[in-house]
């Protein structure tokens, strides 16, 4: 057990502050991404700062980027994406898919 | 209603493969059903707690709680789960062998479903709090929400009958294997969330080395499929892996069978005189 304290610990000292990576805004509205296109430098360290405008929770989902975070509703969170290669990533929202679909563009 | 039929069924087949995987490795063992049920009701709890913490429990630690939360829970069940196998490494033989002399129940073993009870728990409230919060939001929502409600019902009846079958299907190898196959499952089990942790751990920025893919094999078989997840959740499979998910896939395969070899060995002595 106390390994397992001492694990947390050592995760929460190392846990990231937040990092220089270029930020860009994204917000969840009415079940839909805006913008619903974003494009980002290829090759380099990004942060996604996604905001869910709605009342009702919403699952930020990529599974070309790789990335699965739960949102709830009025709360915004931090996405960090790894240097991407050149090229079109989907991403959408697990609980409304019908509608929350954007795409990122590396370039 | 399909869409809430499926969301719902991933996340209960996803915790109900290892519940019975869990089952059956704990087959003929006394008081199992009651550990076992206590690791899902906990397990619902936790996810009742996390869903409702969902904001703050995101914001924490600049914006990586979530992942960090993810990564330690997982920890967590890999440390139970090679405990657990080391454990049966030394007293399984014994513990088959009881049960075939007395017939079903067993009551050592109580110290393996306390811990695999943990193993539940994690399971259940990693998957369980996103069916929570998918519910909260078709309450909130209000819009179509009977036929919705109706298709999470489905997705739950059905995923909890395909978690049965799993632990049917288990339970239907001849005893004298059913504690090797089922220990083989759960260190798979082990090695696969051990690089789940790695990629939270990786998503939170906490590790930044070896964060390359290793291959693609989406074309063949997505991790986004039902297949796709099964084989995910069972054995690990991660159609593209970073380098460092493979290492600590590979590592914890490593650890789990040198243990289990040495806790063997251990014994054989004993046993032999």
């Amino acid at each position: 057990m106390r390994t397992l304290i001492g694990l947390f610990a050592l995760l929460i000292i190392f846990a990231p502050a937040a990092n220089a990576a270029e930020e860009i805004a994204v917000t969840i509205k009415d079940h839909k991404f805006s913008p619903d296109e974003i494009h980002v430098p290829a090759k380099k360290a990004v942060t996604l700062k996604v905001t869910n405008a709605d009342a009702t929770p919403e699952e930020f989902e990529s599974h070309d980027f790789d990335v699965e975070k739960v949102i709830a509703g009025g709360q915004s969170a931090i996405i960090r994406l790894q240097p991407l290669d050149a090229g079109p990533y989907r991403f959408y929202g697990e609980y409304h898919e019908d509608t929350a679909r954007g795409v990122l563009v590396a370039e | 209603m399909l869409g809430a039929l499926v969301i719902v069924f991933r996340e209960v087949v996803e915790a109900g493969l290892v519940v019975g995987i869990v089952l059956a490795a704990t087959r003929g063992i006394a008081g199992r059903s009651w550990w076992v049920s206590l690791g899902i009701l906990c397990g619902v709890l936790g996810a009742s707690i996390v869903a409702a913490f969902a904001g703050a429990i995101s914001n924490a630690f600049a914006g990586s709680g979530q992942e960090l939360l993810n990564a330690t829970v997982l920890i967590i069940a890999v440390v139970s789960l090679t405990w657990h196998n080391v454990w049966m490494a030394e007293h399984g033989r014994q513990l088959a062998a009881d049960m075939r002399k007395v017939g079903t129940e067993v009551s050592e073993g109580q110290k393996p479903l306390a811990i695999l009870a943990v193993v539940v728990f994690v399971a259940v409230m990693r998957e369980g709090s996103e069916v929570v919060l998918f519910l909260y939001g078709i309450v909130v929502g209000g819009t179509d929400m009977g036929s919705l409600l109706a298709g999470g019902v489905l997705g739950l009846a059905a995923g909890a009958a395909l978690s049965a079958l799993s632990y049917y299907g288990l339970v239907a190898l001849p005893l004298r294997y059913i504690f090797s196959v089922t220990g083989f499952l759960l260190t798979l089990l082990a090695a696969g969330m051990a690089a789940q942790a790695v990629h939270f751990l990786q998503l939170a920025g906490v590790i930044n080395v070896f964060q390359s893919r290793l291959w693609d094999t989406s074309w063949l078989l997505s991790d986004s499929s039902i297949l796709g997840r099964m084989l995910h959740v069972l054995i690990g499979y991660d159609d593209r892996p970073t380098g460092l998910q493979v290492i600590a896939y590979a590592t914890t395969l490593a650890i789990i069978l040198l243990l289990i070899r040495m806790a063997r060995s251990e014994r054989q002595p004993r046993t032999a005189s």
